[in-house]
């Protein structure tokens, strides 16, 4: 054989916790997607336009309407985290047609194959979502700022927000690849992505408070981890009294790691054809 | 003799109703290069599958590098590599980088990384396309960096799934040529699965056709020749004879879809 042929298990002994390794594989993953969307950063910024028109049209006419009660601030600082959290939403619940994609190609196979653990590719994968999420976020807050919306743009609440991105575009993709491992083609993901999504945006807080909701919506909205996204970054942004920002960590955290642990139990469905 | 590196013994897999594999058996000895010839939906992908670990099979056993593969899956994944039929390189990244993706996922340390990647690209002969995007690779490139991604880490075994299907005869050639230096300068294991005999004649030691599933024959070319009683047979012969032996109606509309789709992508 040529030099330097490594035996790999004794590369693999040497001292090197499975801990290390287990978190180097994620951040493998994490980078493929990070490499791939600087060279062509043109869908994160084409997904920039839907949030954009939310808040200039809708934001515009409600806020002149004063139909819903935003508290002491406008209308439109109160639904900006309302459209950041549903922006990072939408995004995420369609990842599971990339990985669909990536299965259909083959290069999900591949992977599979090296001595990567299924956990670490769920997790790789659900934080690659996020970093998209992520350009979602930044988008957002350039606009508002652009627009002049009143927020609080400190550093701290900033890094909160962008926290919550990264939380919650880790639930929903890592929710959306759930779904891919069951229901396995494109075009069903795709449908039941299509229908999820309206009722989840609509059933949360995000473009009305809970206060106005009659008791029913209230329960739905209580159970939608959509909620818990949207007061969130509301709190941190226009410093809603009610917030609870370690409730909303707390589930988001929570839901993940059950869509986590979901995706390790499902791999091998989604990569039989 | 020397040491068995793949050993499968009984080993079956169904989906529903379709039996792909059934009760195969054969052994795989280092430094060989074994083909599985048979048809589309004779079960060799399936059978690939099984032995990298994608696929759990239904009954038998395999043992790979003398580990039983049910009990460390992890450890084997450590010492195989798998170039699926499909396409398993990232046509939105550079040659570079889909190397450097799999070497650390193989767990290389940096230095070790970086000299082995610059071993893969001047054995591919891929050096001045290392830095362009995959997509702009040709099918012949792309096979080449399929394979140079699985062998990084130095595998004991390496897994070939149809390695040519949907090339041009000289990107064929290429990507021959290529196996066959694998196999004589590093004398690399390889288990190969093909549906062309003269692929299956020209590189491997010893061939195992398949045919609904089952293993209708095994053995050297000649081997197979002799075994039908007539020495002066050609390939196609040979193929036909024992591809036919399970009354093979082909593999059906979706396996013609399966192949054709991947044809359509290297192409
Ligand atoms: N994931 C799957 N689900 C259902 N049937 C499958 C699946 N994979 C393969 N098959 C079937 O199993 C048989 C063998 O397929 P395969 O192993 O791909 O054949 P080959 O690689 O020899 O062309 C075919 O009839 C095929 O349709
Ligand atoms: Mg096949």
């Amino acid at each position: 054989m040529s030099s330097g042929v490594a035996e790999p298990q004794n590369a693999w002994a040497k001292g090197r916790s499975r801990v290390w390794l287990y978190f180097s594989h994620v951040f493998t993953i994490l980078e493929m997607e990070v490499w791939k969307l600087r060279k062509d950063p043109s869908e994160l910024i084409m997904r920039g336009i839907q949030p954009a028109l939310w808040l200039l049209v809708f934001g515009q006419a409600f806020s002149r309407f004063r139909v819903l009660p935003s508290g002491n601030v406008s209308y439109k600082a109160f639904l900006t985290p309302g459209i950041l959290a549903q922006s990072v939403t939408f995004i995420s619940i369609f990842y599971g047609i990339s990985i669909i994609w990536e299965r259909d190609m083959g290069l999900l196979q591949k992977v599979a194959t090296t001595p990567i653990r299924k956990s670490a590719l769920a997790l790789g994968k659900m934080l690659s979502a996020s970093v998209r999420s992520l350009g979602q976020a930044i988008i957002i807050i350039l606009l508002a700022l652009i627009l002049g919306i009143h927020m609080n743009f400190g550093v701290g609440a900033v890094a909160g927000v962008l926290l919550m991105v990264i939380l919650g575009g880790a639930f929903f993709s890592g929710l959306s690849m759930v779904i891919a491992a069951i229901v396995r083609t494109r075009e069903r993901m795709m449908g039941i992505g299509q229908l999820i999504t309206m009722p989840l945006f609509f059933s949360s807080n995000a473009l009305y408070p809970m206060s106005v909701m009659p008791v029913w919506l209230k329960v739905i909205a209580t159970i939608n981890p959509m909620s818990y996204l949207v007061d969130g970054l509301r709190g941190l942004l226009i410093a809603t009294p009610d917030a609870h920002f370690g409730l909303d960590v707390l589930v988001l955290v929570a839901a993940g790691l059950v869509v986590l642990g979901l995706n390790t139990v499902l791999y091998p469905r989604i990569l039989s054809g | 003799m020397s040491e068995v590196t793949v050993r499968v013994s009984h080993v079956s897999k169904r989906f529903g109703d379709v039996h792909a594999v059934r009760d195969v058996s054969f052994e795989v000895s280092a430094g060989e290069c074994f083909g599985l010839l048979g048809p589309n939906g004779a079960g060799k992908s399936t059978t690939l599958k099984m032995l990298t670990t994608l696929l759990r099979s239904d009954e038998g056993e395999i043992e790979i590098a003398g580990r039983a593969l049910a009990k460390e899956p992890t450890r084997i994944r450590e010492c195989i590599g798998y170039v699926p039929q499909m396409l398993s390189v990232d046509g939105n990244l550079t040659g570079y980088e889909n190397l450097l993706i799999f070497a650390k996922l193989y767990g290389l340390r940096r230095r070790e990384r970086e000299e082995r990647i610059i071993e893969i690209l001047e054995m591919t002969g891929l050096e001045e396309a290392a830095d362009r995007l995959v997509k702009t690779y040709s099918g012949g490139m792309i096979r080449k960096l399929e394979i140079g991604q699985a062998i990084l880490h130095h595998p004991k075994v390496l897994f070939l799934d149809e390695p040519t299907v949907g090339l041009d005869p000289v990107a064929r050639k290429g990507v021959w040529e290529h196996i066959e230096r694998l196999q004589h300068e590093q004398n690399m294991t390889i288990l190969l699965t093909t549906h062309y005999m003269e692929e299956a004649e020209s590189l491997c030691t010893r061939i195992a056709i398949m045919s609904r599933g089952q293993i209708a024959a095994l053995g050297t070319a000649a081997e197979l020749r002799e075994q039908m009683g007539n020495p002066d047979a050609t390939m196609d012969d040979v193929f036909t004879h024992y591809a036919g032996k399970f009354d093979n109606q082909e593999g059906g509309m979706k396996s013609v879809f399966r192949s054709r789709r991947t044809a359509k992508r290297l192409g």
